[in-house]
């Protein structure tokens, strides 16, 4: 069980693999290419389901004795084992009264908490200036968490696609990019170090891209990819500041369990941890779609439904939660979250799921409702983390993963039958068609609305119970509690109005009734499996305090969150009964105004076309705060204009002038060499020693007359100057 | 003995053979004298070798006598093909190396 932990980097090499299977062989398979991303994602979810299996078996039974000996086996064979002390975390054993009760409750809980650390798996990728960078894997809860949500997802997106873009041109190639958009999700989740995490990072991203634009012969679709990517290239700068100053702040390592261990152990200071947290915060912001990045995340509905479900439900906007619940070390001091009462995380947080939900109330196109309900809910997973409800936050990624792939599928199969996204113009009435799209879409809608005992209603549960609970003195994140609630209310009614909008009044489509049917089996059983899990989804971090058998309850938190060194010591909040009531309530109420206004249609209706206040309103929301104006006209316009005349005026004036006076100059050098040094000196030089050995010559050549005797009486006389000079001067 | 004598008749016979090598346009004869600078110059060898108790310069002087042997058998067989060529051995007629 435990090599599946130790070699879990072959989870994302499957998928790795059959991408470029499926680009060099696809188009010649049987099925295009398809059955290799089928298969490679069963072969994942199944390892995946052994790696969760072999997790549960290790914090079950913790490996306290032996785990000196495998870390030397582990030293052996070239990878290695990081286990960091086990400690034990006594949670109220030092409170020193009532020993009879407290006593055996604090040895329970210590047997509960036992430091289960990380299996860590690293090799030098390379060494320089003695930094060592490697790569490797990381498994812990969480990380198991991550692959088999994702896996799963994947799965049942590609199984769905091979129906809904059965036939299109390029799907072959759209199969390929979703197995590599699967494994390098895979690759971020179980990412070992900071590095490789931004590797991952910036691979889902670009993947995303690709798929967003994958109808790109549709300019709204190139600009929505491109929208995507530009946007989180923002947030991507504040990514790479951010890691970059945690490996200097964490003594130039990179590795993140040494970075938040070292976090949590006060090594390091408190402000460069504040500065790493704001520009992981800015990373989060753009991938993770909060307010006010979020502009990108509507616009990639451009691409196929699948690929939005996949990207809304598992892998890319996923990316930027897990990174914060990665480094939680961080951010936990970065921010002060367990001692203050509100902090920048919590309010981006818990102002983006308001915007989003709010926004949500206007929109015609069904996906873009779900799109903005996305926003929603990844401000509540944000704000969850901000407040120290960490748990709360990766529940509700579990859970929110299952209800809205299940929505967005749906939403996929009803333009499916009525060729549209538009719920105003196209749809109406479906539920007499599509009886399985329908029950589904019921189901998930139900779930994210919050009403129990759906999987939605716990996580989001808890994460309002620990912003009422949390915090410095236990007086909660009132601030953000309140937008909690509020979007609670939004949630239940704008879902109520997508319902209704598509499932019931009238068809009011332009695609003959007749023609209307139920999707194939191949988008029915994808539907069927994830309404299915956003049903029982919620049993699994069941609340605590004796309500369900000890053994049900809190089994999330007991297996996904970790335990070890690298993790904050965060408390959690109870289940309370009020808190409960309270956002059943909201949720009912927000239903109950939806149902009055759209079903029964009480109310003030046409009030937008009445009221000017109101019809600002609706304007204001329609144009989605003129953010995207303020991005493109405003931010974009206001700097191109002037950097592009500056950049023309460089251009020429200085540019050119460059390159002109270079020109000329080298033509007036080349003319002065040519006439001076070529002309004058080499060729001079040249000429001056013929004509100077030619004229040496002349004269010398006198001297040989040819006449042997000649040359005797030279001879002798030259002997004779030479007697005589040494007879006289030398001797 | 005096080592003067040997000096001047030495002497007389190399400036002999050097007006001789000059002067005179038979070839024959420039080789002829030739013959005598080098037997002047054998006679002060041999001269300066008694006179020191030395033997090697009547070793050199043997030398001597043996190189121009060689030397006149290598300049008679020149001029032999000089007169062969030109019917002449007139030296003064010599000039095709004229620069």
């Amino acid at each position: 069980m435990t090599t599946m932990l130790e070699n879990v980097w072959v989870i994302p090499a499957i998928p790795f693999a059959t991408f470029w299977g499926i680009l060099f062989f696809g188009k010649r398979l049987p099925h295009k290419g398809a059955e290799l991303g089928i298969g490679a994602l069963s072969l994942c979810f199944a390892l995946s389901l052994v790696t969760g299996a072999a997790w549960i078996d290790r914090v079950d039974n913790p490996p306290v004795s032996d785990h000196t000996t495998e870390q030397a086996t582990e030293h052996a064979t070239g990878g290695s084992e990081i286990d960091g002390t086990e400690h034990a975390q006594v949670a109220g054993g030092d409170s020193g009264t009532g020993i009879g009760v407290l006593g055996a409750a604090a040895i329970e809980e210590a047997e509960e908490h036992i430091a289960v650390d990380a299996v860590v798996q690293q090799w030098t990728w390379w060494q320089n200036g003695g930094i060592e960078f490697t790569v490797g894997t990381m498994v812990d809860g969480l990380t198991a968490m991550m692959l088999l949500v994702v896996t799963v997802v994947s799965l049942l997106v590609h199984i769905y696609s091979t129906d809904y873009v059965g036939g299109d041109r390029r799907y072959t190639h759209f199969f390929a990019f979703l197995s590599l958009f699967s494994a390098s999700m895979l690759m971020l989740v179980m990412a070992e170090n900071t590095l490789q995490m931004i590797v991952g990072w910036e691979l889902v991203g670009l993947c995303s891209f690709v798929l967003i634009g994958h109808w790109w012969e549709e300019k709204p679709n190139s600009d929505a990819a491109l929208k995507a990517f530009l946007t989180n290239r923002v947030g991507d700068i504040g990514m790479l500041i951010g890691v970059i100053t945690l490996f200097f702040a964490a003594n130039q390592t990179w590795s993140i369990v040494e970075i938040n261990s070292m976090a949590n152990a006060g090594q390091i200071s408190h402000t460069a941890l504040l500065v790493a947290s704001l520009c992981l915060t800015a990373a989060v912001m753009s991938k993770s779609g909060q307010f006010f990045l979020h502009t990108w995340l509507p616009d990639a509905m451009a691409g196929p439904t699948p690929v939005s479900a996949l990207i809304h439900a598992a892998t890319m906007v996923v990316a930027g939660v897990f990174m914060v619940a990665r480094l939680y070390g961080v951010f936990w001091d970065g921010f002060s979250i367990g001692t203050s009462n509100i902090n920048v995380l919590a309010v981006v947080g818990g102002f983006t799921t308001i915007v989003g939900g709010v926004l949500a109330f206007v929109q015609a196109d069904i996906k873009k409702v779900l799109a903005y309900s996305t926003i929603s809910q990844l401000g509540y997973m944000v704000m969850a983390l901000g407040v120290g409800a960490w748990t709360a936050g990766l529940f509700h990624l579990f859970t929110h993963a299952f209800f809205k792939a299940c929505l967005f599928l749906g939403s996929g199969s009803v333009s499916h039958a009525v060729h549209s996204f538009d719920m105003v113009k196209d749809m109406g009435g479906m539920r007499k068609w599509m009886p399985h799209t329908f029950r589904t879409f019921m189901i998930g809608s139900i779930a994210l609305a919050g009403i129990p005992p759906l999987a939605g209603f716990w996580s989001k549960d808890e994460i309002l119970a620990g912003a009422s609970q949390l915090g410095g003195g236990g007086d909660g994140y009132p601030v953000v509690l309140v937008m909690g609630f509020i979007t609670a209310g939004l949630t239940a009614a704008y879902m109520t109005r997508c319902v209704y909008l598509t499932f019931f009044g009238e068809y009011r489509g332009h695609t003959p009734v007749e023609k209307l049917h139920e999707s194939g089996p191949r988008i029915t059983l994808p539907l069927w499996i994830l309404a299915g899990l956003a049903i029982v989804a919620g049993l699994a971090n069941l609340p605590g305090d004796s309500i369900v058998p000890d053994g049900w309850a809190l089994r999330f938190e007991h297996f996904v969150e970790p335990t070890g060194a690298y993790f904050p010591a965060i408390s959690h909040p109870h289940f309370s009964g009020l808190t409960a009531l309270v956002s059943i309530a909201v949720a009912g109420l927000g239903v109950a105004i939806g149902y009055a206004f759209y079903f029964r249609q009480l109310g003030p209706h046409g009030l937008t076309q009445r009221s000017t206040v109101a019809k600002a309103g609706y304007t204001f929301l329609e144009n989605r705060y003129y953010l995207d104006h303020l991005y493109t006209g405003v931010i974009a316009g206001g700097t191109k204009g002037p950097i592009a005349r500056a950049a023309y005026w460089t251009n020429q004036n200085i540019i050119d002038g460059i390159v002109n006076g270079v020109g000329i100059s080298a033509r007036r050098i080349g003319l002065w060499v040519y006439d001076k040094i070529d002309q004058g000196i080499v060729d001079g030089t040249v000429n001056g020693l013929g004509l100077g050995a030619g004229a040496g010559g002349e004269v010398l050549r006198e001297t040989q007359t040819g006449r042997v005797q000649q040359y005797a009486s030279v001879l002798f006389g030259s002997t004779l100057v030479l007697a005589l000079v040494i007879a006289l001067v030398i001797v | 003995m005096l080592l003067n004598q040997f000096l001047v008749l030495s002497a007389v016979l190399f400036c002999t053979g050097v007006y001789g090598v000059i002067a005179r346009r038979n070839g024959v004869l420039v080789l002829m004298s030739v013959e005598l600078i080098l037997n002047a110059v054998n006679i002060n060898f041999v001269a300066f070798a008694y006179w020191h108790g030395d033997v090697s310069g009547q070793v050199f002087a043997l030398f001597v006598i043996t190189v121009a042997a060689a030397e006149v058998g290598i300049g008679l067989a020149i001029v032999l093909l000089i007169y062969r060529n030109r019917s002449s051995i007139d030296l003064g007629q010599m000039e095709q190396l004229r620069g």
